[in-house]
């Protein structure tokens, strides 16, 4: 269909100026679609066009045929002799050096070359740039960073039924286990069908425990056998003792008569050092330390009762809640009591009596840990009560050093096994303190809240930089000290030996001076000078308050006394008074009579 | 002549100096032209320090043109090679400088 549009101009018209003008829009044509049409289409749907005024191009790989190349090279023994020289003649090659070194070339070159090779050969002989400056310094260790510890791992019981997680020992090859005894100590209040499995934990497994141990009874305390790390020794809640081997199997190996065993608790067992590596022994709070042979443990070797008045009387004994012992010194062990004694014994006395050496009193509650410092075994560490306190064996009244009472009870305590000033404590409100009376004497370097329940007990691994400890529900946090903690400083063992015969000598001063002030005060009532040698450290302080009750107490006391004699003085004066008014009114009776036989004769 | 005289002169210099092994003068075939060492161990200090000169030459020349290797030296645990290129001719001279 051909539309076709007519445009007419005269003309006349052409060239003339045009004049545009405005009309609206006129349809001129209107072609409706033809439906028919559409049925010779197929819809297309949906429909993928790509519209883009551009160049096309096209992209188009090739690849070449493999193209194999061969590095190689020659070995040359003989340096390139030109054609005419035969290199082997030694004429001909010595004629063909001459004429090189009469070259012209040859020679500026090799003056040239000559003068730069020399002015580097001396630089080297003038100085060897490699040398050491510094090697006589030596580094210095800057213990930037602040101390800190961070969980590695937490274990935790796998019975439904949480015990408290009272014990705990490390492996003694590698320390990659850790063996946990779990019991509830409270009282009879251990719930029904409260498990008494104990486990052995593999430290790169927190999920499940590598083998379990089954008592017959809840265990206590746990030890690994230091000489042969498959024996286990355990303490039970009935107070018996078991044994066992871990190549055996989690049921108990050997086990101690019921009758010839504790009657209560048994709180603490130490393997001793012995050449069988079969002796150990046990303490509980019946008032008993019994040592065994676990080859014949159907009975213990030998009994000591806890009798500090030495008359062996099981009625008078004191409980024992923790047990000391250091294999430097195997004739002398400790005994922390629940009275708050320490009892100091001597395995070699003669007789039971004598066996008991001296007490140290000072805690107002149970012992919950007694260790000696690792460094210096003359001073231990004792945690109880409120306080953790450090004694000296020489200085019997009182403890030399100790912590300021905490809010919490203090439930177990260890000496770091490097540092000789660091000691950690661990607390009924879930912290652990880690100590360091180098540092800081007043409050703990590092005081960490390991968990919201009570931490009971805390056990330091050889190279001082893993510690565990366990809380009431039963759950074993693994921590890891910041090398800070761990290594040992510079003149540390000597500074921390100094303080600690600063303390002792202190200790001993107040002594012998006490002993001075009792005896005055039978004497006289005087004031008493000041005294004090102490040097600066903020335990000072807690001594000087002790020191001036002690005096106050004295003063009233003297005081006291005073006043009481002067009430017998008082006493003895109107006595005497009355004397003299007797003697007076005798007297004035016989006035009196006279005066009536006066009056009658008149 | 009496620049012949400087040469001999310049060199024994080179090696009468405190710590110095050897000394040689290998023009760019590889033949040694004057050697304080034995022939087969100029000949392979030859062949591999010119490879290695070449390359360092072209290294300092690609990273920028106008520049020109001077001098090379190498420190090894026993002692230092130090190699002074020439156009045809390069000098070798091996030091112990340790004191």
């Amino acid at each position: 269909m051909e539309i076709v549009y007519v445009y007419l101009k005269k003309r006349s018209e052409f060239g003339k100026q045009c004049n545009f003008s405005d009309r609206p829009a006129d349809l001129n044509i209107d072609i409706p679609p033809n439906p028919e049409l559409a049925a010779q289409y197929v819809e297309r749907n949906p429909v993928d066009m790509g519209i883009q005024c551009s160049v096309s191009m096209s992209e188009h790989e090739a690849n070449t045929e493999r193209f194999e190349m061969e590095t190689r090279g020659v070995n040359h023994v003989e340096g390139g002799w030109p054609k005419d020289v035969n290199s082997l003649e030694l004429e001909q090659t010595i004629r063909f050096r001459k004429k090189v070194e009469k070259d012209e070339n040859y020679i500026n070159a090799i003056v040239q070359l000559g003068s730069i090779m020399e002015h580097c050969i001396k630089q080297n002989n003038a100085i060897d740039i490699y040398q050491e400056y510094f090697n006589d310094e030596e580094e210095v260790e800057v213990t930037d960073e602040a101390s800190s510890a961070k969980t590695i791992n937490v274990f935790r019981d796998p019975q439904e039924i949480k015990r408290t997680a009272t014990h705990l020992s490390w492996h003694p090859d590698g320390n990659r286990k850790l063996a946990v005894a779990y019991s509830c100590l409270d009282f009879q209040r251990a719930p029904a069908g409260m498990s008494h499995e104990s486990y052995i934990w593999d430290l790169e497994n927190p999920n499940r425990p590598e083998m379990a141990l089954k008592p017959s009874s809840p265990l206590v305390t746990l030890e690994y056998n230091p000489k042969d790390s498959h024996v286990i020794l355990g303490g039970c809640y009935n107070g018996q003792i078991a044994c066992w081997d871990t190549r055996k199997g989690s049921l108990v190996a050997e086990l101690s008569t019921i009758e010839f065993s504790h009657r209560d608790p048994v709180y603490g067992s130490i393997w001793l050092q012995s050449k069988t590596g079969t002796e150990c022994f046990s303490a509980s709070t019946d008032g008993q330390v019994m040592w065994w042979d676990i080859r014949k443990i159907s009975e213990p070797t030998e009994v000591v009762i806890l009798d500090i008045t030495k008359k062996e009387q099981l009625e008078n004994a004191l409980g024992a809640i923790s047990l000391e012992f250091e294999s430097t010194l195997p004739t002398k062990f400790m005994v922390g009591t629940e009275q708050g004694i320490v009892i100091s014994c001597n395995r070699k006395a003669k007789t039971s009596a004598e066996k008991i050496v001296c007490t140290f009193s000072g805690h107002h509650g149970p012992i919950y840990a007694l260790q000696r410092n690792p460094f210096y075994p003359k001073n231990f560490l004792t945690v109880g009560d409120w306080t953790a306190r450090i004694w000296s064996e020489d200085s019997r009244e009182s403890s030399i050093m100790w912590t300021k009472y905490h809010m919490a009870h203090l439930t177990d305590g260890a000496w770091s096994p490097v540092r000789p000033a660091v000691f950690f404590t661990t607390k009924t409100d879930g912290t652990l303190d880690i100590w360091d009376f180098v540092f800081k004497q007043s409050d703990p370097a590092l005081s960490l809240k390991v968990c919201d329940e009570a931490l009971y007990c805390l056990r330091v691994q050889d190279n001082g930089c893993l510690i565990a400890c366990g809380s009431q529900q039963g759950t074993t946090t693994l921590l890891e000290v910041s090398s800070g903690l761990s290594t040992v400083q510079r003149n540390e063992k000597n500074i921390a030996f100094s303080i600690f015969e600063r303390e002792t000598r202190r200790e001993k001063i107040l002594e012998a001076r006490q002993k001075e002030m009792r005896l005055k005060e039978k004497g006289k009532t005087e004031g008493k000078d000041d005294d004090q040698k102490d040097k600066e450290l903020a335990t000072n302080l807690e001594e000087m308050v002790a020191k001036a009750e002690q005096e106050f107490f004295d003063i009233i006391f003297t005081e006291l006394k005073k006043k009481e004699a002067e009430a017998m003085e008082k006493k003895a004066k109107p006595k005497k008074q009355s004397l003299e008014m007797d003697e007076e009114v005798e007297e004035d009776n016989t006035g009196e009579e006279e005066g009536g036989d006066e009056e009658k004769s008149a | 002549m009496i620049r012949k005289t400087e040469v001999e002169e310049t060199l024994k210099r080179i090696q009468s100096h405190k710590g110095v092994i050897g000394t040689m003068v290998v023009n760019a075939e590889g033949i040694p032209i004057r050697t304080t060492l034995d022939n087969s161990t100029t000949v392979q200090y030859a062949g591999l320090l010119h490879q290695l000169t070449i390359k360092a030459k072209s290294t300092i020349r690609d990273i920028d043109p106008q520049n020109d290797l001077t001098f090379l030296r190498i420190r090894s645990k026993k002692h230092e090679i130090m190699v002074a290129p020439d156009k045809e001719y390069l000098l070798i001279v091996i030091q112990n400088p340790c004191e």
